[in-house]
């Protein structure tokens, strides 16, 4: 297929879209608020106006201002910088949303400020489709451009050329550790020839984290399209999406997405009528948290028990069936089409100069403004949290945030001015992780959160290595004792102690770092530990003879 | 054959490129204390007694399945790795029920002898006590899954040498544990083809050979009687 063709088939798809939009999420946060609904009243509406010709109601993917779904926004072709914001909005009040868009009086729903900093601070490079084209129609993917960065790199560039590119731009993987994007690229590609694997991971698992279905549900074909990417520049002919059951709505428009793709050429046999193939398939997984450690989740996708096994081989040399395999995260394979598009110098001119790009956040916890937010790196915590998030609700103030699920830490108020990059965090006791960031108030107990995580970690360790399969247990009993306030000063040295010996031991990283919440609650708040301390017995007994 | 040179606890040892650390350490007298590695079978590095410590790398590795390189600096034993090692073992006996005294295995078992050579007299950890169940469902074996120390050695002599791949593991973390066929009571299991290699592996009394103990001594007194017979009336059948 010709450039020319392509370009095309989007200006026809741009054509076929009416004057004015009404976005309406569709995703599983707002569908569970009814969104599904005002879709429905919103057509049923254009319909009794007569508005059939100018105005349309399209289900698209998530907005992220989560808290206030389901949102519907207007979008109006010929004035594209005036949008107008409904939240919360009710099936009932899709009538005089429609009925406002004649100037028949103001629209009954509440409206939202589309330049709150909740917006205005964000910067959308992974996310920039979501909430504004159907993830379920290749055509609107194609009408912003879909598909011409894979077609670019085909056509214009060498496989080399391509991983060059995403080496320039300092991309890191986007899962939680950082490694360097551009150089598991390159160690791929550099293994002889021969069948090699792209997997995208997308079993996301931490709680309070909720990004890559996000991106998964309101933009699938930027995934498939970064996968196809990958596959060219490393010479992979095979792709797999390791996507958790949980996730039942993104698994649903990955495969529309894979078909209507398939269809169009742009993936499967011959991509654009060029030599190149490229196959992607989905893998359900059942929801085990260790399933996103890449060792485990290859294990899984052989269709085996989710097990990791010891590095090295890193499976850039030994991965799927034994054959060299790059495993990326959703929102890391996310940003490839753009880098392609723009270039790398573009992408390595956002962010900080470790860390590039924008980073997606799913910001809960006690804060007003909850829901996903895409921004630059090097922005700080406090902006993020009392500016775009709006601080928290009923007069309390921020204690700290938790970042990196259960392999993060919590960061005191203190630390808020921090600026949000891998290096930063991990400075502070926390990481990046996947993305997922609780805030938590004065009211929080910091010994409870730190028992939340071990729970968590608990009940998701696989039990291959006795340290986190027995570690966890031990470590879990003793915050419960402290909590429960019959711990003595020699039972928190013992944690202490366990905290240092599961993350030097555990076998997968994972393990290693399930003792980070405990350490860094410890570290920051170690007066709420000593506060639960009983007198030790033993002690208690020699002063009294003595 | 290509060979390579290393330092293990200072000590120059040549070892064949492509074998272990572990292998290498052997080779030269060195001890180092192990629960899943078994001889002939792979190597999974779960049971984490092999850590060992190798200049300029910040992580532990586990021995097994540590390739030894040219020039490697090699620390088998710190007061660091003793004290984990014991750690791991105190775990261990904490997470099942070890009572050595009412043990098939007793006074011939790796966990004993590993804990006797890390220095464990006592845990300081919790006992969790749990309740894991006995199968003696198989005619010949039996498995106690409270001794279970969920090395996986049955699973992969089962699997790679035996080629019946009747054992398992399922659950998760704590719930984790060892199973027959898709769960089913090990004498119910048509692949299992009762070679007993399983029971060669398990390094505890968890699975073990019926009838070993006195207990469960089966006499034939009848035998006394059916020689006796045989001599006198020449009568060979009973």
């Amino acid at each position: 297929m010709e450039r020319a063709e392509l370009l095309e088939q989007a200006t026809v798809a741009k054509q076929a879209q009416k004057r004015i939009r009404l976005h309406c999420c569709t995703s599983t946060g707002c569908q569970a608020s009814q969104s599904l609904d005002v879709k429905k009243q919103l057509d049923a509406a254009i319909k009794t106006h007569n508005l059939g010709d100018t105005v349309e109601a399209v289900g698209v993917g998530c907005m992220g201002f989560c808290g206030q779904g389901p949102m519907v926004e207007i979008e109006d072709a010929d004035s594209p910088a005036e949008k107008k914001h409904y939240q919360k909005v009710t099936p009932e009040q899709a009538e005089s949303i429609i009925g406002s868009l004649n100037g028949s009086g103001e629209a009954e729903a509440i409206q939202g400020d589309p330049n709150h900093p909740f917006f205005s601070r964000q910067l959308l490079i992974v996310r920039e489709h979501s909430g504004r084209i159907d993830p379920e129609r290749i055509d609107e993917y194609l009408a912003v451009g879909g598909y011409q960065a894979l077609h670019h790199a085909i056509y214009e560039m060498t496989p080399a050329e391509v991983v060059q590119e995403i080496t320039q731009s300092g991309l890191r993987g986007r899962g939680g550790a950082g490694y360097p994007t551009g150089l598991k690229w390159a160690t791929v590609a550099k293994m002889p020839p021969g069948q090699k694997y792209i997997i995208c991971n997308a079993d996301e698992g931490d709680p309070g984290a909720f990004m890559d279905r996000s991106v998964l549900e309101s933009d699938p074909h930027r995934i498939l399209e970064g996968m196809a990417i990958a596959g060219y520049a490393v010479g992979a002919t095979q792709g797999y999406i390791y996507v958790r059951a949980e996730y039942p709505l993104a698994i649903t428009r990955l495969q529309k997405a894979i078909q209507q793709a398939k269809r169009k050429h742009c993936l499967g046999a011959q991509i654009f009528d060029s030599p190149v193939d490229f196959t992607i398939e989905i893998r359900v997984g059942a929801g085990a948290f260790v399933c996103g450690e890449e060792t485990a989740l290859i294990s899984s996708v052989e269709g085996g028990r989710g097990n990791p096994r010891p590095r090295p081989p890193y499976p850039a040399v030994s991965g799927l069936h034994g054959c060299p395999t790059l495993i990326n995260n959703v929102e890391t394979l996310g940003n490839i089409s753009p880098i392609i598009r723009n270039g790398a110098e573009w992408f390595a001119g956002i962010g900080t100069e470790r860390s590039k790009g924008t980073k997606i956040f799913s910001l809960t916890g006690k804060i007003r403004n909850n829901g996903l937010i895409e921004v630059p790196m090097g922005i700080t915590l406090r902006q993020i949290v009392e500016e775009m998030g709006g601080g928290v609700p009923g007069g309390n103030s921020v204690k700290a945030i938790q970042t990196g699920g259960p392999s993060g830490g919590c960061i005191p108020d203190r630390e808020l001015d921090t600026p949000v990059d891998y290096d930063s965090l991990r400075e502070l006791g926390s990481m990046m992780g996947s993305g997922g960031m609780v805030v938590m108030d004065d009211d929080t107990s910091m010994v409870q959160v730190a028992q939340f995580y071990m729970e968590f970690c608990r009940g998701e360790t696989c039990g291959k290595c006795i340290p986190c399969r027995a570690g966890t247990v031990q470590m879990y009993q003793l915050l419960t004792k402290l909590l429960d306030e019959k711990a003595t000063k020699r039972d928190l040295d013992k944690l202490k102690e366990l905290c240092g010996m599961v993350q030097a031991t555990s076998l997968c990283g994972l393990g290693q770092t399930a003792p980070n919440p405990v350490l860094s609650t410890l570290h920051y708040f170690e007066q709420e530990y000593l506060e639960l301390l009983q007198p030790d017995p033993i002690t208690l007994a020699a002063n009294s003879r003595g | 054959m290509s060979v390579v040179t290393l330092k293990i606890n200072d000590i120059d040892v040549a070892a064949e490129a492509g074998k272990t650390v572990l292998d290498a350490a052997r080779e030269a007298g060195i001890r180092i204390p192990t629960l899943c590695h078994l001889d002939g079978v792979s190597d999974v590095g779960a049971c984490r007694l092999c850590l060992i410590e190798i200049k300029g790398i910040p992580k532990l590795l586990p021995a097994c399945v540590t390739e030894v390189a040219e020039g490697m600096d090699v620390t088998t034993h710190t007061p660091q790795l003793d004290e984990y090692r014991r750690m791991t073992v105190e775990m261990l006996f904490s997470e099942g029920n070890h009572v050595c005294a009412v043990c098939v295995a007793n006074e011939n078992c790796e966990l004993q002898d590993v804990a006797i050579e890390v220095g464990m007299d006592h845990s300081r950890f919790t006992y969790r006590f749990p309740e894991r169940g006995v199968d003696i469902s198989h005619p010949q074996f039996g498995i106690d899954h409270n001794r279970c120390i969920l090395c996986t050695r049955c699973v992969r002599v089962c699997d790679e040498i035996e080629g019946a791949h009747v054992w398992d593991v399922a659950g998760r973390g704590a719930a984790a544990k060892v199973i027959t066929g898709l769960n089913q009571p090990w004498g119910d299991v048509d692949a299992c083809t009762a070679c007993g290699k399983c029971v060669d592996a398990c390094p505890t009394g968890s699975i073990f050979r019926k009838g070993s103990t006195a207990s469960e001594l089966d006499r034939d007194r009848g035998k006394l009687e059916f020689l006796v017979k045989a001599r006198e009336e020449n009568q060979w059948t009973r």
